[in-house]
């Protein structure tokens, strides 16, 4: 099993680094063309800004490799709102992989702070394969609304898509690496059998 | 529903946990990664590791933990302890930490805040602020650990540290601290109905209703405790599984 982690300028890669290896997957991290585009599974994590990603990203052709991908691609937090259509921060057109806009949260309650840090229940759509009222582990400021490739939603000022799923492309907000056993099965299920 | 947080914090000395614990099922009891996964295993909704090192040989060895903390535990953690400048929230954060906490050096020069957020983000900046109230009932900010006092307010300077990009506030009352009488949920409450930032309560828990109280009179949105665990007074399984019964959301 070959797992490449994409490198690009996004913080908070080791913790996927390190929950591979406790799968018992040696991953690597790169920006090489032919070893993203030769891997069994790509992961796409991060934690950052998404303008300043997604220039990164062009820059070096890694938005044109990410989207011609055809082996099971899964994003996280930062990577799901960046395989999307368009993000609210910074006003930055995405990977397009999803045809959706990612928003930022406006709350209208006090007790609804921002970022949305912390763990929170998510439910598993038709389309989707999770544990339903499962708790999981989010930092995020933007979401991506509940839309047609939508596999779990959480509920937090709205209801948003706590995971996607289209074609070979999957997407979590939730940081799986950071779920403890949950998050673990999670990532489990996408090396074994996605 | 955002479930409320319970942290057990670990204070670290030259690589090892400064106070006994009571887990005879562990290999050492003295290794902070070790207790740190048995917590995550029981539990723990995040975990935080305070270097009370003060030597630079200390600190590598610190640094060395949380790298093993990082490859061993999955759920998120804080690191805090000595941090005073940028480099040392780079080092901490490269080795793998979630988020650190900074007190003595952010009061000193606030500007670290700022520092820290615009280069790392919000979400990795907790400000941890020491607080005692004299009889007049003011809170006023403690540098080093509670031994040099300060003239700034608690509320004003955590109103700063919000404004300066704080993702957290964790505050432990002194006059709390150690006691085992519950946390300071009226000065909590306070800072929750003012701050929207999340707020941590740190200091006095004593028993699993003080936990109970400190989510639902202080609107606290998380709980840090260090002995009740350590010495397995209070169960991380049964405090959750209390808090639940009691209608506060809790992941389980």
């Amino acid at each position: 099993m070959k797992v490449a982690i994409v490198k690009y300028n996004a913080g908070n890669i080791y913790s996927v680094v390190h929950s591979m290896k406790r799968l018992g997957v040696e991953p690597v991290v790169t920006d090489d063309v032919p070893t993203l585009r030769s891997a069994d599974r790509v992961l796409f994590p991060g934690q950052g800004e998404a303008r300043q990603a997604i220039g990164y990203l062009r820059e070096h052709g890694l938005d044109e490799v990410i989207r011609s991908l055809t082996q099971p691609v899964l994003g996280i937090c930062i990577g799901q709102q960046l395989m999307c259509r368009h993000s609210e921060e910074g006003d930055t057109d995405c990977l397009g992989i999803f045809p959706v806009d990612v928003l930022k949260f406006r709350p209208t309650r006090h007790e609804d702070k921002v970022p949305h840090m912390g763990w929170n229940m998510i439910n598993s759509t038709a389309a989707g394969n999770f544990v339903d009222n499962s708790f999981v582990y989010f930092v995020h400021s933007f979401y991506v609304p509940v839309c047609e490739f939508t596999t779990a939603v959480t509920d937090y000022i709205v209801p948003f898509s706590a995971a996607l799923h289209r074609d070979n492309f999957y997407a979590t907000q939730f940081h799986p690496e950071k779920s403890g056993a949950v998050g673990e099965e999670i990532l489990r299920k996408f090396i074994e059998n996605p | 529903m955002l479930a409320k947080r319970i942290i057990p914090c670990l204070d670290v000395k030259d690589g090892e946990t400064v106070k006994g614990t009571n887990f005879v099922n562990l290999r050492s009891a003295g290794d902070p990664v070790e207790l740190g996964k048995l917590y995550s295993d029981q539990g723990a909704d995040e975990l935080a590791f305070l270097d009370i090192t003060a030597s630079h040989e200390g600190r590598k060895t610190f640094t060395n933990m949380v790298s093993r903390v990082a490859a061993t535990v999955n759920i998120p953690f804080t690191v805090g302890g000595g941090i005073g400048e940028l480099k040392d929230v780079d080092r901490l954060l490269n080795a793998g930490a979630d988020k650190v906490s900074v007190n003595s050096a952010a009061l000193r020069r606030p500007e670290l805040i700022d520092e820290i957020t615009n280069h790392f983000g919000s979400q990795v900046c907790v400000v941890a602020i020491d607080a005692r109230q004299d009889e007049s009932g003011r809170w006023t900010c403690y540098l080093n650990g509670g031994r040099i006092p300060t003239d700034r307010s608690l509320f004003e300077w955590a109103h700063e540290a919000q404004e300066r990009g704080a993702g957290e506030i964790l505050f432990t009352s002194m006059n709390h601290d150690g006691v085992k009488a519950g946390f300071a949920n009226e000065a909590l409450r306070r800072l929750s109905d003012e701050l929207c930032i999340p707020i941590i309560a740190s200091g006095g828990a004593g028993c699993m209703e003080h936990f109970r109280d400190t989510f639902l009179l202080g609107h606290s949105d998380a709980a840090l405790a260090a002995s009740v665990f350590h010495f397995g007074e209070i169960g991380i399984p049964e405090l959750k599984h209390y808090l639940k019964s009691e209608g506060i959301t809790i992941r389980l």
